[in-house]
């Protein structure tokens, strides 16, 4: 098992991927570690979700690998089932199912994917419905939530899978300013649990504090990937540097 | 008078009452009814007319009318004398050819208990409390089937065989619009989901069927079903009339019922499918929990409202032959002794489908305020 340990969470090596003619994704190369959290930002429009889609094949990319947990994602559907078991995703706009309520939003996968009985689901869902502090609302319905509260119980229903890795897509960016960082402090102690983490986002405060490695991205390359402290205070790259200072003020 | 201004601090106002005359009766009639003086009038008018017409409806079909004690019309109208209402004496005489056809006298039985059986199937199907049992929902399965032994018969069970041909009136109506209805709904959403499928052999299939099915008059398929199929199939085989008409109303209200669903399935944002895929769920397991539930509730008023345009299709049965009560009030009135009671004939009918229909939009109205979970 330690031996397994030490394999690379993801590897993405010479990923391309087209929509029709246009060329999002350009020779990408990416290999996260397990436990290794790595936060993704550029200009929109770069690719940056496209590219954290591709890991969990809710897009398909055209040339390259891509290995999950030693799983590598081909036309296969058995294997994109097996590695979305494994990979968790919270998405920009929440997409809890509206006809459910938070608890059944939370069992629904565990009772139907992992075959996990109704009752120990619910506790694990209850579990992580307290992780995210929102006990109390598992009886309601996704419309009565505000948005942070959603995206927290879209956090707890993918932590209910108990994935090894979970992919970000602009977690905050649908949220007012209050909630951003009820949502931010669910992610910041997933963090420091040692969770796997790719996160899509301009919280570069987030970043800072949490993320093992920084890339960044635009036009559909990666121009930039270092650690946080270099990323910010000493960007390489000239277009780092612009979209730098115009986030950051 | 004395004006309170009492300063609450920041965050401490008490929730007061709203001021006298902003709500209640007096207020929504003020709002509604009698906002300006073209809305007086027309609330005026409205009344004048319920005026004009319910009273004398009322007395034509109540307390004028005659309902036992007529063999004919003529007896009606004596026994009514100088008022003139309305003679049901014809639907009281012919009450059993109404409901079971020309179904035999002494079978009726059979019909009456797969009525009582139906019922309870619809209760079970309707009520979410007795669907959530799983021996119930069984139940609901095979009782149809016993529907189906106990009205067609089964040497089986010792029932004598009754032909088809002998069912009409309501009895007809009821088998052919809820088995339309309770067997139409699945090969909908079966033909919705072909039909926006990635794989080209279901979804043309599925365009090419609907397409057909509903650039097609439902009379032009009853007469296929009729005549033109008895070409079709092997010479000396007897496929029966009631079966072949079964079909064509089931196909054709599939084909209306998809396009509504695929509207409901076109309403489902992209991300429900992501989030289900994303979860690890199955093509079958995200749509049976996560797409389907939710364009179906989304489809519900066009569902039922092809449910009951399938239900008063039925009358058009009686164009191949087939006696609805339609057709058996039609040969009702066409006789010497009940002749000229078209009026009578049309408002009972009428009435019959009325309260089915009404049942069903009622119910649809209850389904989508009780699946109504957004705020």
């Amino acid at each position: 098992m330690a031996n397994n340990n030490d394999k690379p969470a993801i590897i993405i090596a010479g990923m391309h991927k087209w929509y029709g003619d246009f060329h999002v994704l350009r020779d990408i190369n990416i290999e996260v570690k397990k436990g290794e959290r790595i936060v993704v930002c550029g200009p929109s429009g770069s690719g940056k979700s496209t590219m954290i889609r591709c890991i969990n094949r809710l897009e398909e990319h055209q040339q390259g690998t891509i290995i999950v947990d030693g799983i590598e994602l081909t036309n296969d559907i058995k294997k994109i089932d097996e590695v979305r078991r494994e990979v968790g995703m919270c998405f920009q706009h929440f997409n809890l199912f509206p006809h459910l309520t938070i608890l059944e939003n939370c069992t629904l996968a565990p009772i139907w994917v992992r075959g996990i009985p109704k009752k120990e689901a619910e506790e694990i869902a209850m579990h992580f419905l307290e992780k995210v502090k929102i006990p109390d609302q598992a009886m309601k319905y996704p419309g009565q939530l505000s948005g942070g509260q959603q995206q927290r119980v879209a956090i707890a229903r993918s932590l209910c899978m108990k994935p090894r890795t979970i992919l970000f897509d602009e977690p905050t960016s649908a949220l007012d300013p209050e909630m951003i960082k009820e949502v931010l402090d669910v992610m910041v102690e997933l963090a420091e649990e040692g969770m796997t983490m790719i996160v899509v986002t301009h919280e570069m405060g987030f970043a800072r504090k949490v993320a093992d490695r920084v890339i960044f991205m635009d036009a559909g390359q990666i121009v930039e990937e270092n650690t946080p402290a270099e990323f910010f205070d000493n960007p390489q790259n000239e277009r780092t540097q612009l979209f730098l200072s115009q986030i950051l003020h | 008078m004395t004006t309170e201004t009492k300063k609450y601090p920041a965050g401490m106002h008490p929730v007061l009452p709203p001021p006298s005359g902003s709500v209640g009766p007096v207020r929504w009639m003020r709002d509604n009814l009698f906002s300006s003086i073209s809305n007086t009038v027309l609330t005026l008018l409205g009344l004048y007319l319920v005026y004009i017409i319910v009273p004398p409806f009322i007395q034509w079909a109540f307390i004028d009318s005659v309902v036992v004690g007529a063999e004919s019309r003529k007896e009606c109208l004596a026994i009514m004398g100088e008022d003139r209402g309305a003679c049901w004496s014809f639907v009281y005489r012919r009450w059993g050819q109404f409901v079971y056809g020309f179904y035999p006298v002494e079978e009726r039985w059979r019909v009456n208990v797969a009525f009582i059986l139906a019922a309870f199937t619809i209760a079970i199907v309707l009520v979410e409390k007795l669907r959530n049992d799983k021996r119930i929902l069984i139940g609901a399965i095979l009782l149809p089937v016993a529907c189906f032994f106990l009205i067609t018969g089964s040497s089986l069970f010792g029932l004598v065989s009754v032909p088809t041909n002998k069912m009409g009136g309501i009895l007809l109506t009821l088998i052919v619009g809820l088995s339309g209805i309770f067997v139409s709904l699945p090969i909908s959403i079966m033909l919705a989901l072909s039909r926006i499928s990635k794989l080209p052999i279901f979804s043309i299939f599925a365009t090419i069927f609907i397409e057909f099915i509903r650039g097609v008059p439902l009379i032009t398929l009853l007469f296929i079903a009729s005549t033109l199929l008895s070409y079709f199939l092997p010479p000396g085989s007897n496929f029966d009339l009631l079966l072949r008409v079964l079909i064509m109303v089931t196909l054709f209200s599939a084909a209306y019922i998809a396009e509504v669903i695929r509207g409901g399935l076109a309403a489902i944002p992209t991300g429900q499918y992501e989030a289900a895929d994303a979860l690890g769920l199955s093509y079958w397991q995200s749509m049976r929990l996560i797409i389907l539930p939710q364009a179906l509730k989304i489809s519900i008023p066009g569902i039922v409202g092809s449910f009951i345009g399938l239900f008063k299709d039925t009358t058009l049965v009686v164009i191949i032959g087939l006696l609805d009560p339609l057709g058996i009030g039609m040969a009702a009135i066409s006789t010497t002794e009940w002749a000229g009671l078209s009026t009578e004939l049309y408002v009972f009918i009428g009435l019959f489908f009325f309260i089915f229909c009404f049942s069903m939009s009622r119910y649809s109205l209850h389904l989508e305020k009780k699946l109504h979970t957004g705020h």
